[in-house]
């Protein structure tokens, strides 16, 4: 009984992420490639997502220390940055990420940095929900529940 | 999500089991890209850098079917990879990037990818990337048989919607038609039907000997008129086959041409950043477009060089850039130019009608390009021009003209390319002093000299690329100027085509027309001109496009020397080298194919 509430809330709390827009339909992806052979594959991914990120942000983060702005530099950090959030299914992040890149061609030092902070708010957050998210999914045990469609 | 293999069965279980090699510099991408690959029941082997993804191809390109490969990467640009890859190994790559954008993708495209894909990649879409194999293996079976006219196909398949397809045709034509004086023991059926796995025939090693000589029979005979089986009988070879040489010259035509574009494209830059007629840098960014339609072309028909070295590759796209500018600088300044009065006036003249009415000039161009014969008819193009009266030697054509501007900078340019190829590859050298012979001698080796250009196209799409890999670097240059055989050294010397090593590559008939046209100078420049215009041609619509980008690029990164390209075609070296920073490759790309 505690499995199936459990499950259902998993099942809640996914919805709910993707409902909220931090997650899009990428990570649907990621949970169709979850399998016997995979079984905490979307899991690895925001593993190693966050550990890489955490880095590509820092590195941003000096580069914007630095001025003036290399705003080149910048977009293609943001790029790479963009393509693993968007890898995950990272909604929020990546649109920031894009918001971010827009103000960089336009050469936009004070949009750069306000975005940025939102952006590692949004990463920050995402972080936070997606390991509650698994830290309950693990508990539920075997994620075959209706409410996660194929 | 089983894959349903559409081939015959005796093909084995394919494309189950195809083995992928995948790039990414990101690992989460490349975890889920593996992931996914995986799922479709590939077999995929990884990496994150690369070197190491063409150090494991160079190691043993029969271990992979496919390539799919980001774009954006530190170590080395997914377009260099791309290029590198079609070149040596001639396996389909497939980009990957999280920018859609259409420009990318026509680079990409033009860069010979068989196919783009935008991050983030869903599994769908990964299900079908098979098919670029098998039309890849097909389409190297056709070439390996009928040399001339898989390029067509391959190209509409790729999607290379360049929009250049009647050049393409033309292109392709004329490669037919050159052929078809040639044995009738080649199957002329254009697409045969034969299973892709029985096609693949043992590679004839293009060793740099081999490819020099191959080379040398071209330029004797000249590129309009070099057919398989007069080279075959020039280069006396035992073990080649005519087929051989004709698979092998219609790459070596297609990398003329790329470099000739690309060339062009230089030269282009080059002008737009010396003179102020920026009708000019208008058409040649056409140009680039039409470069990059022949990257299109060139794509399918991709030089396998197994012993390709590595080139610093971001220092070739630098040097890219410069080349054109160099070559614009030349014709639209004419006032720094000695050649450049003679240029300039024909310029005045309306070298580019279109242009000279300013931007939409480039339409013009491109539309003019598009309709003339050029591309296909290189021969032609050249006795135009030299009959032309014109004080440039200019064809009445504007099309001719301007490629022929182009070349003419963008000779300096390759030569110089060539230059630093040589370092690298002999075979590059050769090419490239053919090609750039091709450009001295509008009536004869316009092919080389086209294709040459072409091959800028490579580099002068990297232009495109953020604007820290378009630097100008005269320091990449400057290293390697072994071309100084090339025409274009030759050509500083005032001798119509000094008769030095490279010489030897170039054609005989260099059009004394030319001479008493221009200066000595001048006629260089002229001769290039026509040749590149007639090679260029082709190319005008797709480097219309990238010229402007490669315009972009080159004014940021102006180098003084680029308004000297015709005075200065050593010091083009320099500028040249950037662009032989991607030709280079390309070329050493090429050698080590044919080795």
């Amino acid at each position: 009984m505690e499995r199936t509430h459990m499950r259902r809330q998993v099942g809640l709390m996914r919805q709910s992420l993707f409902t909220q827009g931090f997650l899009d339909e990428q990570f649907i992806q990621l949970e169709e490639l979850q399998d016997d052979a995979n079984p905490n594959f979307v899991e690895e991914i925001a593993t190693l997502y966050y550990c890489d990120s955490s880095k590509s942000l820092q590195t941003i983060e000096q580069a914007l220390e630095k001025t003036p702005h290399d705003f080149n530099k910048l977009d293609n950090h943001m790029h790479q940055f963009k393509g693993s959030s968007s890898s995950i299914g990272a909604k929020k992040v990546k649109d920031e990420c894009q918001q971010f890149r827009e103000y960089c061609k336009a050469g936009n030092r004070e949009g750069c940095m306000r975005t940025f902070q939102l952006l590692k708010k949004e990463h920050a957050t995402l972080k936070k929900k997606l390991e509650a998210y698994f830290q309950m999914a693990r508990q539920a045990g075997p994620l075959e529940t209706a409410s996660r469609p194929k | 999500m089983t894959i349903e293999p559409v081939l015959d069965d005796q093909r084995d279980q394919f494309p189950i089991g195809m083995r992928v090699l995948a790039v990414d510099d990101d690992v989460t991408c490349l975890r889920v890209l593996e992931t996914m690959l995986h799922k479709c029941q590939y077999h995929v082997t990884a990496t994150s850098h690369a070197f190491t993804a063409l150090k494991l191809l160079r190691e043993n390109k029969n271990q992979y079917d496919l390539v799919i490969s980001d774009v954006q990467m530190p170590d080395m640009d997914g377009f260099k990879l791309l290029e590198l890859v079609g070149l040596e190994m001639d396996l389909p790559v497939i980009m990957l990037s999280s920018n859609g954008d259409t420009e990318l993708v026509m680079k990409g495209v033009t860069h010979g990818a068989c196919d783009y894909l935008v991050k983030p990649v869903r599994i769908q879409e990964l299900k079908n990337i098979w098919q670029h194999v098998v039309r890849r293996k097909k389409v190297d079976s056709k070439d390996q048989a009928n040399s001339g006219n898989q390029d067509k196909s391959h190209i509409g398949s790729c999607g290379g919607g360049v929009g250049n397809l009647d050049q393409n045709v033309k292109l392709n034509k004329k490669r037919k038609d050159q052929k078809e004086d040639e044995d009738d023991s080649r199957d002329e059926d254009g697409y045969d039907n034969e299973d892709p796995s029985s096609q693949k025939k043992p590679r004839v090693v293009w060793s740099v000997d081999l490819h020099r000589k191959f080379v040398a029979a071209v330029n004797k005979l000249g590129i309009d008129k070099a057919v398989p089986k007069k080279i075959l009988d020039l280069m006396n070879e035992e073990k080649l086959t005519r087929e051989n040489v004709a698979s092998h010259l219609q790459k070596f035509r297609l990398y003329l041409k790329r470099i000739s574009c690309v060339a062009n494209q230089q030269a282009n830059m080059m002008a737009a950043i010396g003179s102020s007629d920026s009708s000019y840098l208008q058409m040649t960014g056409s140009s680039f477009n039409g470069v990059r339609n022949y990257h299109a072309l060139t794509g399918p028909g991709q030089f396998n060089n197994t012993g390709f070295r590595s080139i610093p590759l971001n220092g070739v796209i630098g040097r890219v850039n410069t080349p054109p500018a160099l070559g614009l600088h030349c014709l639209p300044s004419s006032a720094s130019n000695k050649l450049g009065h003679g240029q300039k006036s024909i310029l005045d003249q309306g070298i580019f009608p279109g242009n000279r009415n300013g931007s939409k000039g480039v339409g013009d161009l491109s539309a003019a390009i598009n309709s003339s014969p050029v591309f296909p008819i290189c021969s032609g193009l050249p006795d135009a021009k030299l009959r032309s009266s014109d004080a440039v030697g200019l064809t009445d054509n504007p099309i001719l003209r301007h490629p022929r501007d182009f070349e003419v900078s963008a000779a300096p340019l390759k030569s110089e390319i060539s230059a630093s190829f040589l370092d690298h590859e002999s075979w590059s050298s050769i090419a490239q002093s053919s090609a750039f012979r091709s450009n001295s001698f509008p009536s004869s080796n316009n092919m080389p000299v086209v294709m040459r250009s072409c091959q800028f196209d490579v580099p002068c799409s990297q232009l495109q690329d953020p604007r820290p890999e378009m630097p100008i670097s005269s320091t990449t240059s400057a290293d390697s100027d072994p071309f100084q055989g090339w025409v274009w050294v030759d050509r500083k010397q005032d001798s119509p085509y000094p008769s030095d090593a490279m010489d030897s590559l170039m054609p005989a008939n260099v059009p004394a027309a030319f001479d008493h046209n221009l200066d000595s100078k001048g006629t260089t420049l002229q001769r290039n001109m026509d040749f590149n215009s007639i090679g260029q041609s082709n190319f005008r619509d797709p480097m219309h496009i990238k010229f402007d980008e490669v315009e972009r690029s080159m004014e940021a990164s102006m180098n003084p020397k680029a308004g000297y390209v015709m005075d200065q075609r050593k010091p083009q070296g320099g500028l040249v080298s950037n662009n032989y920073g991607s030709l280079d490759d390309l070329v050493s790309a090429m050698t080590n194919q044919f080795c």
